[in-house]
């Protein structure tokens, strides 16, 4: 067994293409029309075109809003991406206009930040602790 | 009107009195204006302490309750920041204005 996609609800699939291309510099792996409006959307890290996928899924089921919103609330993340060093990363997406809802956290083995993805939810980013 | 004062001090000794509320209190002076998530990751990853989302909250809500802890709603996230005011009133209690202390005794 393997892990092949993973999904994040989105508000709005055009606006979550955008931010996830253009301002996290994930590319589009398959664009299918699913119904009237929703389409299969997935994407893939530029670094790992034959990896796990991303699903952006249409956030039109009704339970959605209230599961998302509070865990929002809380500052749980949805999601998380791998980086080579978060500190750099948080810099460029700080620079792109990305709001924070957690700033570089060094956690030991690890360290983290969270980012608002402007289409519903957090994402947490994370990379190994750097050998010194 | 007397009262108010003490109750105050009640709810601020009792929020003290507890060690991994005052590690949150540690940790949001390193850094104001944390989210439950970010105090919840640092009580488990930095201080090892094995404890509930649900067992952080009820501390929190003790800490607010004494006024050590305020929330704020910024975007679609609460975050918790650190107010010292209430730790002033402990000084105050106690502390003459002017002296260190009892005056140690001449040789």
């Amino acid at each position: 067994m393997k892990i092949h996609l993973t999904s994040v609800f989105v508000d709005d699939q055009a606006k979550a293409l955008r931010f996830y291309t253009e301002i996290l510099g994930f590319v589009k792996k398959h664009d299918v029309p699913v119904g009237e409006k929703d389409r299969w959307l997935t994407l893939v890290s530029p670094e790992e075109p034959g990896g796990t996928e991303l699903l952006l899924e249409p956030a039109g089921h009704p339970i959605v809003a209230t599961y998302r919103d509070t865990l929002v609330k809380d500052g749980i993340p949805l999601a998380q991406f791998a980086v080579d060093d978060v500190t750099a990363e948080y810099e460029r997406l700080r620079g792109l206009g990305v709001r924070f809802t957690q700033e570089p956290l060094d956690m030991g083995p690890v360290t983290t930040a969270v980012f608002d993805d402007t289409c519903g939810n957090l994402i947490q980013i994370a990379s190994a602790a750097q050998s010194r | 009107m007397v009262a108010y004062p003490v109750v105050v001090a009640d709810d601020l000794f009792k929020a003290l009195a507890d060690p991994t509320r005052r590690t949150i209190l540690d940790e949001l002076t390193e850094k104001s204006g944390q989210t439950l998530f970010e105090i919840c990751s640092r009580l488990s990853m930095k201080h090892r302490l094995g404890i509930s989302r649900q067992a952080v909250s009820q501390h929190l809500a003790v800490l607010e309750a004494a006024g050590l802890v305020e929330t704020r709603r910024e975007g679609r996230c609460k975050f918790h920041d650190l107010n010292t005011g209430p730790l002033r009133q402990i000084a105050e209690r106690w502390l003459v204005p002017g002296t260190s202390g009892p005056k140690e005794s001449a040789p």
